[in-house]
């Protein structure tokens, strides 16, 4: 056991897969001697040498389509995009090329591939380095959509996702990247893709969140009056989802929060809410919630807290869900 | 049938001014004047000091990260080239071009302070923001080129880049679109040897960067980026080209990155420190100042005027900057369309009310979340 950073973790899985599995490549800009912008892959070019951990030129289309034709040639590669707001001109080989393979082939083609992206906002940071695009990814069928929200759940989630047959788009928060250590074995574990965490059990209300928004969510928790109790789900997997981990929950509190830092209209909370009416309708005391980034462009950093969901916008939506 | 060769191509490299302040007399015909080299000296060293007082606003938490421009402040020039009717379509490095372009200087800072208003252009000056996603941008050049051939107006657009960007497919189509459909657009690559981390040895096999604009049928050069002589020579030239001829042209402004890539940047990880020590003395301010001393029109004196002078126009930029008041948070909203559909507007109202996007006249709920 190790006291880890979210960085750390991720490091730790991807050295532990790449010694047990030399199919593994990894590719990305900056991702060899500068260990990656944010050094997740420090040391691994070292390590495991040029061949297996590759600069490679700036071009993330390049470094997609590449990946799948790896991929499709019996290698595990696993491209990393700086951040999210570059997965522009990746899109195209990742959902229409990468997502489609196996079902256009009918399975004689697969592509086991686990894209790393930095995600999501509240680290101070330029322009289209703050954004949360995981519903577009879960919208598209083929693909994989997962999100840490701690070290342990890293490790674990990162490693089922390398040795998963399928592509699997692999979110990591980056502000909390380093915001706090926990425990991580050092023995290698799989958490399943598709299976989410209670991270505080309750019995009033449920609250279903990803990423970073974890935090924001135990913060929030800390602010309500002692007689509502909250249970809180932190998903993990955003496709396939945990819906009967949900539906358990909110069938035992009656009301049902949902929080991402992505704009509200089509976000996933929106997924999350229609599957709770289908599922929970009888159970329901309000309508379920959601707290959630507004419908507009991310604003640069000067605003960049008024827009994601704090703490005290999330206790509001609590109260408002609980009084109901 | 034999073989025979059906295409040959060569390119050049100008360098007029030298890194020991030499001017090649005869290359320099018709080119910067005295005054104008006087001009670029002085905004070159305020550009400079702009760059230096940047790092230390990053560095003391009053601004996020900013990349410094420093040793490529020789791409000043092609504005000296340029027209106010042409465009500047930039990346992040041309900060000297754009000033003289007329950006004002707090824009910039703005920009990196988080803060939107810094890409607000004033009306009138043809400049679009700066572009954080790499090697995207440049297809817009080819773009509004196209809309000033089909207004035939007597402009250009210069567009800005990296040598990383060169590897993005999206700078091929710009320079394809250009060449084939005949825009009067200029491609002006600073090649700065470095992509963050990446050296320019792993982002292509090719020898220059300037050959790759020759399968697309556009006049290729590779030009000493630090010297303001051959920047302008070149920037005015494929101005005239791309006007009369409608042929775009790709100049490749060999320079280097004298500093990290941006304040979040360590570079002493990935580079040598004796490469970095090279550069420093083909340093553009240097051999400007230097062609400047030999013909008498620099002295110490004069330098420590310049100081002066830049330290109070950067001193009063950095006050504008940091004096306009902090956005509302209206903001985030006002900005998303011409009109505001009405559910952005119910999020902003419900943003004043803190009830959750749902009914602005739902009665605030923070007190009690407080548990007051
Ligand atoms: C599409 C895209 N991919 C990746 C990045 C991250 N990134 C920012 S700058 C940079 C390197 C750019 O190198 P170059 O084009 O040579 O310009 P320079 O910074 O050297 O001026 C990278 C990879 C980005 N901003 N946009
Ligand atoms: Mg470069």
């Amino acid at each position: 056991m190790a006291n880890l950073t979210l960085v750390q973790a991720i490091n730790l899985a991807l050295t532990q897969e790449m010694e047990a599995d030399d199919r593994i490549v990894l590719l990305g800009e900056d991702i060899g001697l500068n260990g990656g912008v944010f050094r997740v892959t420090e040391g691994l070019q070292q390590r495991f040498g040029e061949d297996r951990v590759v600069d490679t030129p700036l071009a993330e289309s390049g470094i997609m389509g590449s990946a799948i034709g790896l991929a499709m040639a019996g290698m595990r590669p696993i491209p990393e995009i700086q951040f999210e707001g570059f997965l522009g001109p990746a899109y195209d080989q990742l959902i229409n090329h990468g997502a489609r393979y196996r079902t256009r082939s009918r399975g004689a083609i697969t592509v086991p591939l686990t894209v790393r992206v930095p995600v999501g906002g509240g680290i101070h940071a330029p322009e289209l380095h703050s954004d949360s695009p995981e519903a577009i990814y879960a919208h598209h069928p083929g693909i994989k959509v997962v999100m840490p929200a701690s070290p342990y759940d890293a490790k674990g989630l990162l490693i089922s996702a390398i040795r998963d047959p399928d592509p699997v788009i692999y979110f990591e928060p980056k502000r909390i990247y380093r915001a706090f250590r926990e425990e991580v074995p050092e023995d290698e574990y799989t958490i399943p893709l598709g299976k989410a965490k209670i991270v505080e059990e309750g019995s009033d209300l449920t609250i279903v969140t990803w990423g970073a928004p974890v935090l924001q969510c135990l913060e929030a928790m800390d602010k309500l009056p002692d007689d509502i109790s909250v249970e809180l789900i932190d998903l993990r997997t955003i496709y396939p989802y945990d819906m009967d981990c949900i539906e358990e929950s909110v069938r035992k509190t009656g009301r049902c929060v949902v929080v991402h830092e992505a704009p509200k209209t089509s976000g996933f909370g929106a997924e999350i809410a229609a599957m709770v009416q289908e599922r929970c309708f009888l159970h329901l005391e309000a309508p379920v919630q959601r707290v959630t980034g507004y419908d507009t462009i991310m604003p640069y950093y000067k605003l960049e807290l008024d827009y994601l969901p704090e703490a005290d916008r999330i206790a509001e939506g609590v109260m408002a869900c609980a009084a109901y | 049938m034999p073989t025979k060769v059906i295409y040959n191509a060569k390119i050049n490299q100008i360098q007029i001014l030298d890194e020991n302040g030499k001017l090649d007399e005869k290359l320099a015909r018709g080119g910067l004047k005295d005054a104008q080299v006087l001009k670029l000296y002085e905004h070159m060293s305020i550009c400079r000091h702009y760059d230096e007082v940047a790092f230390k606003l990053q560095r003391s938490g009053r601004m996020g990260t900013y990349p410094q421009n420093m040793g490529q402040e020789a791409i000043g020039a092609v504005a000296l080239a340029a027209i106010r009717a042409d465009w500047m379509v930039p990346c992040y490095r041309e900060n000297a071009a754009l000033f003289l372009h007329g950006l004002p200087m707090e824009k910039i800072l703005l920009h990196w302070m988080g803060d939107e208003r810094g890409n607000q252009i004033p009306e009138g000056v043809n400049i679009t923001p700066i572009s954080i996603p790499i090697g995207t941008h440049m297809l817009h050049a080819a773009g509004i080129a196209w809309a000033l051939k089909l207004r035939k107006e007597d402009a250009v657009a210069f567009t800005f880049f990296g040598d990383g960007a060169t590897s993005e497919g999206d700078f091929h189509e710009a320079m394809n679109f250009a060449c084939t459909l005949k825009l009067p657009c200029v491609f002006i690559c600073q090649n700065n040897q470095w992509a963050i981390s990446v050296p320019r040895s792993k982002q292509t096999a090719s020898e220059t960067f300037a050959q790759k604009g020759l399968a697309y049928g556009a006049e290729c050069l590779q030009i000493d980026g630090n010297d303001v002589f051959a920047v302008y020579k070149a920037a005015k030239d494929a101005r005239a080209r791309a006007l009369k001829d409608g042929k775009p042209t790709l100049i490749e402004a060999y320079t280097y990155r004298l500093g990290d890539h941006t304040t979040a940047d360590d570079a002493r990880r990935y580079r040598d420190a004796k490469e970095l020590e090279m550069w420093r003395l083909r340093d553009p301010l240097i051999r400007t100042r230097k062609y400047l001393e030999a013909k008498d029109l620099w002295s110490d004196d004069k330098q420590k005027t310049l100081e002066a002078k830049a330290k109070e126009i950067v001193t009063k930029v950095v006050k504008n900057a940091e004096g306009i008041e902090k956005p509302t948070n209206d903001d985030i909203f006002d900005h998303t369309f011409a009109e505001l559909p009405e559910e952005i507007i119910r999020q902003r109202d419900t943003m004043h009310t803190h009830s959750l996007g749902q009914r602005p006249e739902q009665e605030t709920l923070r007190a009690s979340a407080r548990g007051v």
